[in-house]
């Protein structure tokens, strides 16, 4: 954030977000930023100055976790519909109740729906990388849409990690010094934006909002692959872990990944045949490219770090599940509801998802709705 | 040094073992090192139990748990040996450190391990050089010398910087504190 420097950041503190606003108002107090810091009373406020300030053609963030992004919910669809590019780092965490300051997904999966383009990452480095990347997706003319930038609350927020930084002048000249916005609310030609939108056109703009998410997902490969020539990392809608020969593999998010990346390793020095998928795009939902992705294996288990509480899955296994109907049929998939609250998510954890999945290819039975790393 | 090594630290709240777990970590981070420094949050007040936890390799990491099976345990306070489990799963062939004013062959009697148990009485030197009971200092160094994580010179060329930074508005405890880590270094003493 520092490194884009961008006009406003309007932001209200929640754990484990708060050391982003803290952090950035010390860089505003020092004058390493030039940005308009609005400390406001509270989240839903927070998100309703960003908009303000996003709807004037500024270039907008802010940060938050967890009931900080439940109060911001009205918002954020206001934000969304109206088209507003803005960045919002969320440093996921579960959602009360009962109260819990800990990392699980429930936050942003709530949030799956309002419009908000959403990145995940494994890391430090993948937070920062897809931040900056979120600038440039989300303001993109094609797009026009704010986007989420999501990371574990705590494991990847609090600790300590290698993390390889771009130059200043090099994140700036890949974002742009400014936002280009084509409508706002002052300027040569400003425009009224957010009123009442009756019947006779307010489907043709949900429409349009929905076509600028599509064609998020074509800007979001072109923004990579031009990240990549800077930095030489690679992204996409999500990384395939050692998928080329794999039967079992397992579809996650965030940083659970790294270590179901361990076992992965662990059980292929064994030969046996794993892999993993870790989604990094949630919206737009890379539908095709996961059904491709998969084509090849036998069993596949799908794990969610939230529990969509309607008793059939949990999101991300009801969305892969669906985008594989008709086009991957007749594999063994499975859900697990895993690490709520902060439970810790082990590599005994992942050993015993593989396991399972190896008797399902053998016996050919299985639960398809699975709890692990709880207590019964 | 094994390619990864994995720190578990034990401290009570307001001791600094997460300060130092992440002082280690920004220490073999300068030599090139991949590092991890977390703590493992819990009820965050002054005296109760906390978890910190270190991986350093020579190769990156991904894995992002708690830590299980460590190399080496640190006790920053040795009230917690009574109450917490603190040598579970440590490896048969790793080390135990503690802060102790008894000796290597008196703390292991308390201790559930078979293995090396270090001491150090970290208050002591901490109250002699610095006086104040800050006993993460002396610890960090003695950590340092006994996992070998980095080699002892670099360490202490690297710390110093660091105290210089963190204590920018009052360098007159920069010696102090180095002191108290040179200490630590010569008094850890081990029953192997």
């Amino acid at each position: 954030m520092k490194q884009i420097n961008p006009d406003v950041v309007a932001a209200f503190p929640i754990t484990p977000s708060t050391e982003v606003p803290q952090y950035f108002s010390q860089f505003v107090a020092n004058g390493e930023v030039d940005t308009e810091f609005v400390a406001v009373e509270s989240e839903h406020s927070a998100m309703s100055a960003c908009i303000g300030a996003a709807a004037a053609g500024g270039r907008v963030m802010t940060a938050t976790a967890s009931a900080g992004l439940a109060l911001m919910w009205e918002m954020l669809y206001v934000g969304a519909s109206m088209r507003l590019p803005m960045v919002l780092a969320v440093t996921n965490r579960a959602l009360s109740g009962p109260i819990n300051i800990h990392n699980d997904h429930s936050d942003s999966m709530g949030a799956r729906d309002s419009g908000w383009i959403q990145l995940y990452g494994e890391n430090a480095q993948e937070a920062y990388d897809n931040l900056i990347q979120a600038v440039k997706i989300g303001e993109h003319p094609d797009v026009q849409l704010p986007v989420m930038v999501c990371y574990d609350g705590f494991i990847t927020s609090h600790a300590v990690e290698n993390l390889e930084m771009l130059e200043d002048a090099e994140v700036k000249a890949f974002v742009g010094e400014e936002r280009k916005a084509p409508f706002a609310l002052i300027g040569q030609d400003p425009i009224s934006m957010g009123p009442l939108d009756l019947p006779n056109h307010y489907f043709e703009h949900k429409r349009l909002q929905a076509e600028a998410m599509r064609n998020a997902k074509r800007v979001i490969l072109e923004v990579a692959a031009e990240y990549e020539k800077l930095t030489g990392r690679k992204y996409g809608f999500f990384e395939e872990y050692k998928m080329d020969d794999a039967e079992a593999a397992i579809v996650l998010i965030n940083s659970s990944a790294g270590t179901a990346k361990t076992v992965v390793d662990a059980l292929r020095a064994q030969g046996k045949k794993v892999g993993l998928i870790k989604i990094r795009v949630f919206r737009p939902f890379p539908a095709e490219e996961i059904v491709e992705a998969l084509k090849n294996v036998k069993a596949v288990a799908i794990m969610d770090k939230v529990d969509g509480f309607n008793a059939a899955g949990g999101p991300l296994f009801n969305e892969v599940v669906s985008a594989m109907y008709g086009k991957a049929d007749g594999k063994i998939v499975q859900n697990y509801i895993y690490g709520l609250g902060g439970r810790d998510v082990t590599t005994y954890n992942f050993e015993t998802v593989f396991n399972n999945l190896f008797n399902a290819i053998e016996t050919g039975k299985y639960e398809v709705y699975n709890y692990i790393g709880v207590r019964e | 040094m094994a390619k990864l090594v994995e720190i578990r630290w034990h401290g009570r709240g307001g001791q600094g073992a997460k300060t130092a777990s992440l002082l280690l970590a920004e220490v073999a981070f300068n030599t090139g090192k991949y590092i991890q420094g977390f703590p493992e949050y819990g009820p965050e007040r002054m005296g109760a139990p906390i978890t910190a936890y270190n991986r350093i390799s020579d190769e990156p990491i991904t894995i992002h748990s708690n830590i299980y099976e460590p190399d080496y345990v640190v006790v920053v306070d040795e009230t917690l040996i009574k109450s917490v489990p603190v040598t579970a799963g440590l490896k048969k062939d790793g080390a135990v450190i503690v802060n102790t004013a008894k000796s290597p062959e008196e703390i292991k009697k308390e201790l559930n391990f078979d293995g090396k148990v270090y001491t150090i009485d970290a208050r002591k030197i901490s109250e002699e050089t610095l006086g104040a009971y800050f006993p993460n200092t002396p610890m960090l160094a003695a950590v340092v010398k006994i996992t070998g994580v980095v080699p002892v010179e670099t360490f202490l060329n690297s710390i110093e910087a660091s105290f210089k930074h963190k204590f920018a508005n009052k360098p007159h405890v920069v010696p102090k504190n180095m002191e108290a880590v040179k200490r630590a270094l010569e008094e850890v003493k081990g029953n192997e």
